[in-house]
């Protein structure tokens, strides 16, 4: 096959990918909004309503649930080889531009999910992390789309592999966290009002989430701090510093400190629940931030969106 | 009267005391490192006067008061300002203070033996308890040691402990930050930095003299510099001819490390600097020089060779200064150099492609005094003209010289130029080691857990089991699950 062709595959690929995410999408939502009508006892104790109320269960909402987890792993294949093929159109790793950055960042959002999904009881987050991806990869080939070319030379080292990959799946995990910090106050003022909706009381109790989201960072921290050093070793290979307050630098260091802020806050002051949550979320946003802002906006040496 | 000169000393120190204790405690270090978070933030989106010093000075130009007042407050160098040195000389001081006693304690503490099974059992976590067969303890005892853990036997009971690696690594984390600070702080004080522009076929020799510009830290010395000589043999630049991209730049050099030693071959690329010692040589960037030879009236040679302009845009389209003071009057050349020439109505005259595959020259002849003995440093790229007037405007391709009323400039050729970095950095390998050592101490310390298992033979025959986490991490309970599960089927 040539180049040409294998970037046509991707985008085939990346477009198919989004295709299942989106029936991910509603078979998520399907299976949200069907919970609602599920009957909350034992058979025959809500006699009122229609006929709909009595036959729906949790055993049919569970398939329903079942084929969405079983897109999203589709969605997640699709697009693993839509990046792959990326790459090898252009004859390298595909970490070259922001729409390459996005397509990937994507993929580590979902593996993130799939992964935690393998050991907690997550699936109720496949709605908003769907919705999510759509978004991303949406952005990502109509704004941020550049036909596959070559690296420039400042690129064309291992350190790319190493540094970009770790930030790339820290940032996945990253997102994943913010995204169970935010469920988290979103359900906490909706208790605060009261009794959770019943659709929401399927979901895992305030203390669950507010513990999720810490494993989660804790996790990936160290990977973090290595994606930083990594990124700082490479600079010195290619600029002749490995540190030098670019931007870009500068919001890696404000992600990193925001982060080790939010681990001491929880491990020694014994900081829960909301306050450790926004906490979280404004880490997380520092991530967002530069990767947003500072790589469209940004001034520096970091100019690579290919924008 | 004794209470009252009592009383002034006793509060100081008292006053003291308490300082530290706030100054080391676990709160005002949270703030410390929120507070260095948020110091950043201006850093990253006001220009900043090490990273680029020209969009500063048009910060200036635009708004004169706001700049002066922002100066006042070092947001123009925010790494360097003494609020952002505060924050982060408060929160080392405060992790020596807080890293170094725990130190001490942990380190006993490893010496020592687990502390003794507590006396109600039942009031722990995870409790269970069962009519046992005798060998609990024995069978429990092997148990835990083939998982390592640390075991204290008194009285009929076992009290266990793991999890030391948490705190080991948690502390080696800390005290790694230090490191990395030395590190920088090294750098900063040891270290050079210089660059300098050489043409292809030129040489480069490692003294102060030979720079463009050059900084140095506080406490180097000139003879630090290494003594060695770079000549550039040949620079290579492959474009993708589809985007005009880079895809490659090869520098080949020839390289005498010091005076005496053989020469030998080198190449230095983007990502692979040339290294003496903690010394890199690095390829920033590159242009390129035409090469000129001007004339005056009576055809004496005034100035000739290669003249490094300055790349205005992906193109190479590079503007450049030809200035000879030699000739008498004094001439200049405001020029620019097209590596690729083509030309539209807007832009005027404008590079297609960064190679040199149709060369163009174009400039305006000046003639006067160039200035160049005021005492104020010009720009080698620019000619202060207010003192000179124009006498001719022209464009060259290759080999061909233009005739004006005071001389001839021709055009002769092209070579590239590239820009050396030269860097010295004695710190870095202790930060490169400082931030190994802090991954592998957080990895130590967040996926250690930290727990202890009691088990206690009762008289009556019953067996109880029960455990501590320490800061509620899972997985205990599983842990205690499969030890019960492990006691019982082997005592049936
Ligand atoms: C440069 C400043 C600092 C940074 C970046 C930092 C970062 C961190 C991080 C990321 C953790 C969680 C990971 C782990 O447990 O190993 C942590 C834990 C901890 N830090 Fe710091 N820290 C800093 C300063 C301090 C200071 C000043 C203190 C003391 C006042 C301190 C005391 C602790 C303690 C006690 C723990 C928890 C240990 C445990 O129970 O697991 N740290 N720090």
């Amino acid at each position: 096959m040539t180049h040409s062709s294998w970037a046509y595959l991707s985008n085939y690929l990346v477009y198919s990918a989004m295709g299942v995410y989106t029936l991910a999408f509603f078979a998520h939502a399907y299976e949200t909004a069907w919970a609602v009508r599920a009957p909350q006892g034992k058979e025959g104790e809500r006699t009122e309503g229609s006929l709909m109320v009595k036959t729906l269960d949790y055993t049919r909402t569970e398939k329903a649930g079942r084929i969405a987890t079983a897109f999203m792993i589709l969605g997640f294949l699709l697009l693993f080889a839509g990046v792959i093929s990326r790459g090898i159109s252009a004859g390298r790793v595909p970490w070259g531009n922001m729409y390459e950055f996005s397509i990937t960042g994507a993929l580590a959002f979902t593996g993130a999910y799939l992964i935690a999904l393998r050991k907690y009881d997550l699936r109720w987050l496949g709605l908003p992390v769907s919705i999510f991806v759509l978004l991303i990869l949406g952005t990502a080939i109509t704004v941020l789309y550049r036909p596959s070319a070559p690296l420039v030379p400042a690129l064309k080292s291992y350190w790319l592999v190493i540094h970009v990959s770790a930030a790339i799946m820290s940032g996945g995990v990253f997102l994943l966290a913010n995204t169970i910090a935010a469920a988290y106050l979103y359900l906490d003022s909706m208790e605060q009002k009261g009794e959770r909706k019943e659709w929401a009381k399927r979901l895992p109790s305030l203390e669950v989430l507010d513990q999720l989201s810490y494993r989660l960072v804790a996790f990936v921290f160290p990977l973090w701090t290595f994606a930083v050093i990594a990124g700082a070793i490479w600079a010195e290979h290619a600029w002749g510093r490995y540190w030098g307050w670019d931007p870009k630098e500068t919001w890696a260091f404000i992600t990193w400190v925001a982060y080790a802020a939010y681990l001491h806050a929880r491990v020694t002051v014994g900081w829960r629940g909301r306050k450790a949550a926004w906490l979280c979320l404004f880490a997380g946003s520092t991530f967002l931030f530069n990767y947003i802002y500072i790589n469209i906006w940004g001034t520096g040496k970091h100019t690579y969106s290919g924008l | 009267m004794s209470e009252q000169s009592d009383l002034p000393e006793l509060g100081l120190v008292s006053l003291l005391r308490f300082a530290w204790r706030q100054l080391t405690s676990m709160r005002t270090a949270l703030i410390l490192l929120l507070l260095l978070g948020v110091a950043s933030i201006p850093g990253s989106l006001i220009p900043q006067r090490p990273q680029n010093p020209m969009k500063v000075q048009d910060y200036f130009t635009n708004n004169p008061t706001l700049a002066a007042w922002m100066n006042k407050f070092s947001l123009f160098d925010v790494f360097g300002s003494p609020w952002f040195s505060a924050i982060y000389i408060l929160l080392f001081i405060s992790l020596i203070g807080c890293v170094l006693p725990r130190t001490f304690d942990h380190l006993r503490a490893s010496r020592a033996l687990p502390p003794l099974t507590p006396a109600n059992l039942d009031r722990m976590e995870f409790f269970q308890t069962w009519e046992g067969d005798g060998s609990e303890l024995a069978q429990s005892r092997k148990w835990l040691e083939a998982k390592r853990f640390r075991i204290r036997e008194f009285e009929g009971s076992i009290s266990a402990e793991k999890g030391y690696l948490r705190e080991t690594g948690n502390l080696f984390f800390h005290l790694a930050l230090i490191l990395i600070l030395v590190g920088v702080s090294l750098g900063a004080l040891f270290g050079m930095k210089g660059e300098a522009i050489v043409n292809v076929g030129d040489r480069f020799t490692n003294t102060p003299t030979t720079y463009d510009s050059l900084s140095y830290g506080k406490l180097f010395r000139d003879q630090s510099l290494s003594p060695f000589v770079i000549t550039v043999d040949n620079f290579i630049a492959k474009y993708d001819p589809a985007t005009n991209a880079p895809e490659d730049y090869t520098l080949n050099v020839s390289v005498v490390s010091k005076p005496g030693a053989t020469k030998v071959k080198r190449i230095i690329k983007v990502n692979a600097p040339l290294q003496f010692g903690s010394t890199n040589v690095y390829l920033q960037a590159n242009g390129y020089s035409p090469v000129v030879t001007v004339r005056d009236k009576s055809g004496a040679i005034v100035l000739q060779g290669p003249i490094p302009f300055l790349p205005q845009d992906a193109n190479l389209t590079s503007i450049g200064a030809i200035k000879v003071p030699d000739s008498n009057p004094q001439l200049g050349f405001v020029a620019s150099f097209l590596p690729t020439a083509a030309r539209d109505k807007v832009r005027g005259g404008f590079s297609i492609y960064p190679e040199a595959l149709d060369p163009k020259l174009l400039f305006s002849v000046w003639t006067g005094n160039l200035g160049l003995d005021s005492g104020i440093p010009q720009s080698v790229y620019r000619i202060d003209t207010s003192k000179m007037k124009k006498i001719g405007l022209e464009s060259l391709t290759l080999g061909q010289t233009y005739k004006f009323s005071e001389g001839s400039i021709s055009f002769d050729g092209v070579t590239p130029w590239v820009n050396l970095q030269v860097v010295r950095d004695p710190g870095k390998m202790y930060s490169l080691a400082g931030g190994i050592l802090a991954i592998l101490g957080l990895l130590g310390s967040l996926f250690t857990r930290r727990r202890r298992i009691w088990i206690r033979m009762l008289a009556n025959g019953k067996v109880e089991v029960a455990g501590l986490a320490k800061s509620g991490v899972p997985g205990l309970e599983n842990e205690i699950a499969l030890l019960v599960a492990d006691l019982k089927k082997d005592g049936k």
